[in-house]
């Protein structure tokens, strides 16, 4: 990538930290890291790879994502509303009471979901029901799907990675944000779920390892998935959760953690 | 007024306190050890401290594995999460094959707060009771909590525990006995009886004094066992009241509400009200806000009374 565009990118990011910490300072409260850990990937996604129509969200011939980890909704929303799917204002309606964008990604909701999640496991069970039934369509969309290292120690992940394969999906795109860490404890204490790349080598995927928070990365691994034929393409993005702001990053703690407002004040210095 | 312990911290306290005496008691965690209380009893009992992952299925199944071979687990996620996420392996593995495993769901109906439509569980104890031998409990407060905690040890079967987190209010005091499957009565009336269970309990409590302004005598009864149910009970206060209502945080349909109508059309009809939530979803908010939008306090619950005192032949 030049430097023009890569500038360019990095000033989306810093605008989307902006928007995410604006708006979880303002509830106070919210699921901090795993958010910071995509946010860069969603960016990527929205800017420089997805075909998506802000002014008309339905359009059948859009690419889809699914945010198979459901709880990293609003790092989404702060990219659908700097793509203009809604207005920024509403950010700052996050989970107070009848609002449009709750903790979890919610179809029915917001403007520009395109899957419902929140019960870790199942969003890539429908990414993968998404791309049989484009694929069926002869339609070119692809579809995106972001899955938690924690999340994936879920069966069902594994049931779907391994149909995926099985039905060559290459369509399909698999992120896996390998941040480390889930809510207890590092994902690798827990109930060890790595190494991603050798398992979903195996279940039949093509499988590009990255540092999810560079964008030459990103681009490299994205340019790639388009030229795999007749298999899933999984980008492995190696994260830190709660990146880009001190008083969150790389802590143990920063799942769902409480925002102050000097947590705030040095979010946005370390912005500027 | 609010008791000063979390009844997550009175759930850990109790079980560090049983876990001393019974050897075979383990706990299961699926990633979310502090929602229940849990943190000081996996630090304090490492070796019979296992936390799965996020991998609900596999936690009741290893659960039902170390039964059959004589321990004592305790299962536990959120309360959507530790039922509905594995109902099969909690019908097959647990209750078909006869295994003691307990089931702890925390964080119930309007408990979930900001974690919103996807982890309210408003039917966790609705599709647990139909489970054969499955019993469940739903405390009301820390003191009923630590009552019964040691009788649901020995109790030889599986149980669902409703678990609120936080600070319940205090319905309770020192000297109280929980009973097995008795519902408690905690306000004499005559004119309806009000059935209600966990965080509308209190309201239950309110809706009564509103009511006697007005001249309607209610009764007050804390379910807390919504299987067994308390029929006598239930019975009683369709004889002695002639009307009553439920009210739960839980879905009327399956829960409280359709428990207490089954023994009702049974045995002694009478004109029945139900509060609770009405076949509908939940949403982010906040608990209280969710409990005023779900029509679920103590006006709805007087309003209701009203209606089923006005149905009385
Ligand atoms: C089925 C299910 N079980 C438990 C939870 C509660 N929960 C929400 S996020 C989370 C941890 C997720 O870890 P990971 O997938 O690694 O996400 P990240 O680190 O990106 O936040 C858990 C246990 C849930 N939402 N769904
Ligand atoms: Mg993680």
């Amino acid at each position: 990538m030049d430097e023009r565009n890569l500038a360019e990118l990095k000033t989306l990011s810093k605008e989307a930290r902006k928007l995410f910490i604006e708006m979880m300072a303002n509830l106070g409260v919210g699921h901090i890291g795993g958010s910071l850990s995509i946010i860069d990937a969603l960016v990527y996604l929205y800017y420089r790879e997805m075909r998506v129509r802000p002014q008309e969200p339905r359009w059948e011939d859009r690419d889809r994502l699914v945010i198979s980890k459901g709880h990293a909704g609003p790092a989404l929303y702060a990219l659908l509303a700097m793509k203009g799917f809604f207005d920024k204002k509403e950010l700052m309606t996050l989970n107070k009471l009848g609002t449009h964008l709750p903790s979890h990604c919610d179809m029915k909701l917001t403007t520009g979901i395109d899957m419902t999640a929140g019960s870790l496991g199942q969003g890539l069970s429908a990414a993968v029901g998404m791309a049989i039934a484009l694929r069926m369509q002869k339609k070119d969309s692809r579809v995106y799907c972001i899955v938690g290292d924690g999340e994936a120690q879920e069966g069902q992940i594994w049931e779907a990675l391994m149909y995926a394969g099985s039905q060559q999906l290459d369509n399909l795109v698999v992120i896996i944000d390998d941040n480390g860490m889930q809510i207890d404890n590092y994902t690798d204490a827990l109930n060890a779920v790595r190494p991603f790349d050798k398992r979903l080598a195996a279940f039949g995927f093509e499988v590009i390892n990255v540092d999810g928070h560079d964008f030459n990365q990103l681009d490299n691994a994205f340019y790639k998935a388009k030229t795999i034929k007749k298999r899933p393409t999984a980008v492995i993005m190696s994260t830190v959760k709660g990146k880009g702001f001190s008083f969150c990053e790389g802590k143990l703690s920063n799942h769902n953690m409480k925002v102050s407002a000097d947590d705030l004040a040095s979010a946005l210095k370390e912005l500027a | 007024m609010l008791e000063s312990i979390e009844m997550r911290k009175a759930y850990g306290d109790t079980m560090i306190e049983l876990a001393a005496k019974n050897p075979k008691i383990v706990s299961l965690q699926a990633d979310l050890t502090g929602a229940n209380g849990m943190k000081e009893f996996h630090a304090k009992y490492p070796d019979r401290s296992f936390n799965v992952g996020i991998a609900e299925a596999n936690m009741v199944g290893v659960a039902a594995g170390m039964a059959a071979c004589g321990m004592l687990p305790f299962v536990h996620s959120f309360g959507t999460f530790s039922t509905r996420r594995c109902y099969d392996q909690i019908t097959i593995s647990v209750c078909y094959a006869g295994l003691n495993v307990k089931i702890i769901g925390s964080d119930p109906g309007v408990g979930a707060e900001l974690n919103g439509g996807t982890h309210m569980a408003l039917e966790d104890a609705g599709i647990m009771r139909n489970l054969p031998g499955m019993v469940i409990f739903e405390p009301v407060d820390s003191t009923q909590l630590k009552s019964a905690l040691p009788q649901i040890v020995d109790h030889p079967g599986p149980v669902y525990i409703r678990l609120f987190r936080k600070n319940a209010e205090k319905i309770f005091g020192d000297g109280y006995v929980f009973h097995w499957g008795k519902a408690d009565l905690l306000h004499e009336g005559s004119d309806v009886a009000i059935l209600a269970s966990g965080v509308c309990v209190k309201e239950a409590l309110d809706a009564a004094d509103l009511l006697k302004s007005e001249g309607i005598s209610a009764r007050v009864l804390n379910v807390s066992m919504m299987k067994p149910i308390d029929k006598e009970a239930v019975i009683s206060a369709a004889k002695e009241c002639g009307a009553l209502v439920t009210a739960e945080n839980h879905s009327i349909i399956n829960g409280l509400g359709s428990a207490v109508a089954e023994v009702l059309a049974e045995n002694a009809p009478a004109p029945l009200e139900r509060v609770g939530v009405r076949d509908h979803f939940g949403q982010v908010g906040r608990a209280r806000d969710l409990m005023e939008t779900f029509g679920i306090v103590a006006k709805d619950i007087a309003a209701a009374a009203r209606k089923a005192v006005a149905r009385k032949a």
